[in-house]
């Protein structure tokens, strides 16, 4: 820093000029860099930051997994995975773009301040070049905006909000996992097959954004099928024991509840709701149905015996029968002795197509990496062929129906695939009202 | 005793150097191990983690001036820091990305709630009042997650967007966030330099920060020995007494309530300031259990232990939930495999998912070991090395005499 | 009506949950003056009994079944829990079928040996310390435990279900004379509603009808007067230790088939638990259980959908509105005493 003499006058005045948009420094000052975090030795850093505690700990656990098997397969471990079905061949299993792919890992305790946090020091301490993972949506827009400053890509890993590419997406920032609109794009019409046209819905949501987003797309998509919608009600986030949430419903004429929870609190509504005899209910001379539409494997196996039966939706599940899931499955499934969850595959699957769109890019910096990945269609990554759509940054695939399975073989054979709803189906225009209000913005390199 | 300028006697004026000393060069002194060594993942030397540990220090200053001096245990003071951070993000979103005004208003608007809820709460004492704080707290937070959302945005915080109105920095240039500075030295920028094999970074925020903390020290060292600090004290020891030489001790633990609500609200300004995002998780009550156990780890009623207490806590989180299996099996590599193993899974399950482990484990052993805090733990050791019998500084002490008598708690009519 | 009746039970049955975990920490907080955090551990602790003796009652031995395949495409191994095969199949099965029960019985010389070695390893040495240090001591352990319990199982909610017998649920509206089906409520909360009576009823008789009791009670009221006496009252507040962690590991295992237990789930009930407990008065057991019961049955009415329209998100606070107001206009919560724990 400079030596001047600052007179109270001067500093105002400069003040003023900087306020009005002066060129600021960025991050990062050190000149030897071109972008943030150029890799200048042998190898690069990724930054998985994922929850280990709290109540996605589990979550965070898989996708860490998933995280290890990517890094084997780029460097050439292992038996290669998806990279022997991916449709693009610009890895050769040499690391990326030559350099041996290194990681960090870190802790969000899925919450925004200690996950930027943790980001943070990923980016600052570790010079992790991409920061990928996380189990919630608060926790992906947080992180998404941290990187877009600091000039670093994001590679978000499970959340589900319309908001991460819809009013809080960013240019640095990309989504291979489904949305709450495409939830209830592609569960409706199952729905109204199933139920029927002439349904009576009652909505209990969690009070968040994501539970927001959630009641919004699915009470959108089935009133569009004549789904009428009784009541929506806001839970608090944690409630623990919902029964006070659930006996209201057997006084309404409703008979459909759709439970818009995720997690511990979609195992608890869940729990109590079958508990207070919801699904013996005749009402209005049709069986009482409970939807759930967003389902999680590993969270299911909390609900026990009630998930059977109960319709949702997920974003891949490894039952799948394709190359690129069999090839995953088989090569987690043979270094942990379990099959992966949805979360571990997003996962999985962004650390490929990161790594990929360098290769093609032929560079880490991130805006090579933003033009090689806008736009980009591949296949053999499991949902079947599939677009990084460049006006938002998310990923359009199939999306799979599922349902609690009646009788399971095993303690992971939870759902079963009721139906493969082709991407065509779920797509929505860039500028739809409940994606509007965000801007991606220019990609930031540092 | 004799004063200097800065009003304060020899003995503290020496102190406040030495911590002038540490805040400034804490850059140098967090990155002991060389780079690219085994032992660099424990250095702390980067901007994010040195500025949480400056801002930490002075929520948990300011969180003593209330319990170390008064004994009013607040159950609820991280929700003057969400507020403060809430603040801060309203004004750089609203007038101008210039921290100054975003950092006065989250101590005003904090100051403001600390009164109204110390107003009211300070009707109780003892634990009806460490409630009332969390009740307080607790409304804030689930308000914040849930139904005032257009105001904080729930859960995903609080963040600048490219169509904010910013008044005072003009039209909106270019697609990227602008970001926090003073004056146009950007909060985020860095000077890096290379020297011994380490990489040391300076940043300015960080500096930034380090100049409020030392302030908000040099206060609370004036306060811990003004009149109104004895004054505070004697609310702490015996309030009927003081009731009785016809002194009312309500607006002083009031006045005390709303200093450290305000040093709460600009750590949480501050929070902001380094990074434009406000959760509502701030205000849970585990984060206000936080600065209290930060407070009771450092030394409850020193002066430099809660800053230390800041310091441990925020450092455990942030290095060790960071050393994976990965990272392990680098370090151990060297021992014969069997061996390694175990090893591993021992060191496992104290750090990356297990860090909460340690963090638990250090708490039991301090305040089993070391009653007075970590403090406590530093004066033996200083005090073994000189290997005589040092005078302790009587206000430093964590004054026995002061403490509850076990006595009277389970005392009845 | 229907509504609000249906409304007071569940109020009535968060109540007892609530009534017995506060009855756990009064004892314990109330009464020995103790600050414990680490009490949601114990209802933790609890919950997790049920779990593990119902992993115990499912350990397995595998056979292989050549004709289906499991997930890689290798022979599925079908476990058989070892208790089938030793008691036959139908006995077997119902052994699982009612681990939680059971787990009650299991639970109780656990919890009682949990307290014990808290009280004797830790807090003993933690009486005359600081209400700060035992804050601090407390949260350590809490933490530690719940680490411990997360290594083991995960930190995902688990499955626990009641037995079959009582998973459906009870027309309560019949007996009192309304039309059928209309107030209908789960077995397992009344019989979790009955069990809490049951339990607060006996920890109350204890306390009132024994020597012990009266002995205790004494302790509470002036420990130094009935040391003077000869009487050795750190015994005795041992077992108290031990008797409220059996009380609030109870609470867990009863819990458990509502709650799906996970590693977590002490941290969640730990404030809502001093409130009621400051709510219901320092040092107070009736005041204890009447503050739980209050605040469980205006959370549930709280969540009313007409009521919620007025006041939007009174659901999340009502029960920390009803702390407030009750503190500011009873000083020392519904029942409680001078002088405890007010300095």
């Amino acid at each position: 820093m400079t030596k001047t003499d600052l007179t109270r006058r001067r500093v105002l005045k400069s003040g003023a000029v900087a306020g009005a948009g002066l060129a600021l420094p960025t991050m990062f000052t050190s000149g030897a860099y071109a972008f943030t975090n150029e890799p200048m030795g042998g190898t690069v850093t990724l930054g998985f930051n994922v929850p280990q505690s709290g109540p996605y700990a589990d979550e965070g656990a898989d996708e860490l997994r998933a995280y290890q098997l990517a890094v084997e397969h780029l460097n050439g471990e292992g038996d290669g995975g998806m990279l022997n079905t991916f449709s693009s061949k610009a890895l050769e299993g040499n690391g990326i773009l030559g350099k041996k792919v290194d990681y960090v890992t870190g802790d969000t305790q899925t919450k925004s301040d200690a996950a930027r946090a943790s980001a943070k020091s990923m980016i600052e301490k570790d010079g992790a070049v991409m920061i990928t993972g996380g189990s919630s949506s608060g926790v992906a827009v947080a992180v998404q905006g941290l990187c877009q400053e600091a000039g670093v890509i994001f590679m978000a890993g499970l959340t589900h909000s319309n908001d991460t590419t819809g009013k809080d997406k960013k240019a640095n920032g990309f989504r291979h996992f489904f949305n709450a609109y495409m939830s209830g794009a592609a569960l409706a019409p199952v729905l109204a097959a199933r139920y029927g046209t002439d349904r009576k819905a009652y909505h209990l949501t969690a009070d968040y954004t994501w539970g927001w987003t959630q009641e919004e797309s699915i009470a959108a998509a089935t009133e569009a099928l004549g789904w009428q919608t009784v009541n929506k009600v806001r839970t608090p986030l944690g409630a623990g024991d919902f029964s006070s949430y659930i006996t209201p419903v057997l006084q309404t004429d409703a008979d459909v509840l759709i439970l818009n929870h995720y997690g511990g609190d979609m195992v608890n509504s869940l729990t109590n709701a079958v508990q207070f005899g919801l699904r013996d209910k005749m009402v209005n001379g049709k069986q009482f149905e409970i939807v759930v539409p967003l389902f999680s494997r590993l969270m299911a196996r909390g609900a026990g015996e009630n998930i059977k039966g109960i319709l949702g939706s997920t974003n891949w599940h490894w039952s799948l029968t394709d190359e690129g899931s069999q090839a995953f499955v088989k090569s987690f499934g043979t270094k942990y002795g379990f099959p992966p969850s949805q979360a571990a595959h997003t996962c999985y699957v962004q650390t490929l197509l990161y790594a990929d769109a360098v290769a093609r890019a032929g560079s880490f910096n991130p805006c090579a990496v933003v033009e090689a990945l806008e736009g980009y269609e591949f296949d053999g990554l499991g949902n079947g062929p599939t677009l990084y759509r460049a006006e938002d940054h998310q990923c359009f695939k199939d999306v799979l129906v599922v349902r609690g399975k009646e009788n399971p073989t095993s303690e992971f054979d939870l759902l079963e695939v009721v139906e493969i709803t082709p991407a065509a189906q779920v797509t929505y225009a860039p500028d739809h009202p409940m994606f509007a209000g965000g801007a991606l913005g220019e990609c930031n390199a540092g | 005793m004799k004063k200097n300028i800065l009003g304060l006697n020899p003995k503290d004026t020496k102190f406040l150097l030495i911590v002038v000393f540490l805040t400034l060069f804490t850059p140098i002194l967090l990155q002991p191990f060389a780079a690219g060594s085994e032992l660099a993942q424990f250095n702390g030397g980067y901007p994010d983690l040195m500025q949480k540990i400056a801002i930490f220090g002075i929520f948990a200053v300011g969180f003593n001036i209330l319990f170390g001096l008064t004994g009013y245990l607040s159950f609820g003071h991280a929700a003057f820091l969400g507020i403060g951070s809430y603040a801060a993000v309203w004004m750089f979103k609203l007038l101008t990305m210039n921290v100054i005004p975003g950092i006065l208003l989250a101590m005003v608007v904090s100051g403001l709630f600390a009164a109204a809820i110390g107003y009211v709460s300070l009707r109780r004492s003892g634990i009806y009042f460490s409630i009332l704080t969390l009740a307080f707290a607790q409304m804030c937070y689930k308000m914040a997650y849930s139904v005032l959302t257009p105001l904080t945005n729930g859960e995903t915080g609080l963040q600048l967007t490219l169509n904010d109105p910013r008044i005072l920095d003009g039209a909106q240039q270019g697609s990227s966030l602008p970001v926090t500075n003073i004056f146009g030295l950007a909060m985020n920028s860095s000077y890096k330099v290379e020297a011994l094999g380490r990489v040391f970074t300076f940043n300015v925020g960080f500096y930034f920060c380090a100049v409020i903390a030392i302030l908000a020290f040099y206060v609370a060292i004036r306060l811990f020995r003004s009149p109104f600090g004895m004054m505070l004290r004697a609310v702490k020891s015996n309030q009927q007494r003081m009731t009785y030489t016809g002194l009312d001790p309500k607006p002083y633990t009031l006045a005390a309530f709303v200093i450290s609500g305000m040093y709460a609200g600009l750590a949480g300004g501050l929070l902001a300031a380094m990074d434009p995002l406000a959760g509502a998780d701030r205000m849970l009550w585990t984060a206000s259990g936080e600065v209290v156990i930060m407070t009771i780890l450092g030394g409850a009623g020193t002066l430099m232990g809660p800053v230390l207490g800041a310091g441990v806590i925020k450092y455990l989180e942030n290095i060790f939930s960071k050393i994976n299996e990965g990272v392990l099996h680098d370090w151990f590599s060297f021992l014969p495999d069997g061996v390694e193993d175990v090893v591993i899974w021992v060191f496992a399950r104290f750090t990356g998912e297990g860090w909460h482990l340690t963090l638990g484990v250090t708490f039991m052993l301090v305040v089993t070991f070391l009653p007075g805090g970590l403090i406590e733990g530093l004066k033996r050791l200083a005090s073994r090395i000189r290997n005589g019998s040092q005078k302790r500084d009587k206000y430093d002490d964590p004054d026995p005499e002061h403490r509850p008598d076990p006595g009277k708690r389970v005392a009845g009519e | 009506m229907e509504t609000i009746l249906l409304q007071l039970l569940n109020g009535l049955d968060k109540g007892s949950a609530y009534a017995l975990i506060a009855l756990g920490l009064t004892l314990i907080f109330g009464t020995l003056g103790v600050v414990n955090f680490a009490h949601g551990a114990l209802f933790m602790i609890g919950a997790f009994c049920a779990v593990t003796l119902s992993r115990l009652l499912n350990l397995s031995f595998e056979t292989v079944d050549p004709t289906r395949t499991d997930f890689l495409g290798n022979p599925l191994k079908v476990k058989t829990p070892y208790v089938e095969a030793w008691f036959g199949p139908d006995f077997g099965h119902a052994l699982i079928d009612w681990s939680v029960p059971l787990a009650i019985l299991f639970s109780i010389p656990i919890m009682i040996a949990v307290g014990f070695i808290m009280e004797r390893g830790l807090i003993k040495h933690f009486y005359k310390r600081p209400h700060a240090d035992q804050i601090l001591v407390t949260f350590g352990l809490a933490i530690v435990l719940q680490e411990v319990i997360k290594y083991v199982y995960g930190a995902n909610p688990i499955s626990t279900p009641a037995p079959d017998a009582f998973k459906g649920s009870f027309d309560f509206g019949a007996l009192l004379g309304f039309d059928p089906n209309l107030i209908i409520y789960p077995y397992w909360r009344l019989i979790y509603f009955g069990f809490a009576a049951v339990v607060i009823g006996a920890v109350f008789s204890f306390l009132q009808f024994t020597t012990f009791g009266m002995v205790v009670r004494a302790g509470m009221a002036d420990r130094e007067t009935v040391g003077l006496l000869g009487i050795n009252i750190d015994r005795r507040f041992t077992l108290m230790f031990g008797l409220a962690a059996a009380v609030a590991g109870m609470a867990g295992v009863m819990y458990a088939p509502i709650l799906s237990p996970n590693y977590h789930m002490g941290m969640d009930f730990l404030v809502l638990s001093f409130v009621v407990v400051v709510v219901g008065g320092m040092g107070s057991l009736p005041g204890a259980v009447a503050a739980g019961f209050l605040l469980g049955i205006l959370e549930s009415f709280a969540s009313m959908n007409w009521i919620k329209d007025i006041i939007p998100g009174i659901d999340q606070i009502i029960i920390y509105v009803v702390a407030i107001v009750i503190l500011l206009t009873r000083p020392r919560g519904l029942m409680g005493r001078k002088g405890v724990m007010e300095e």
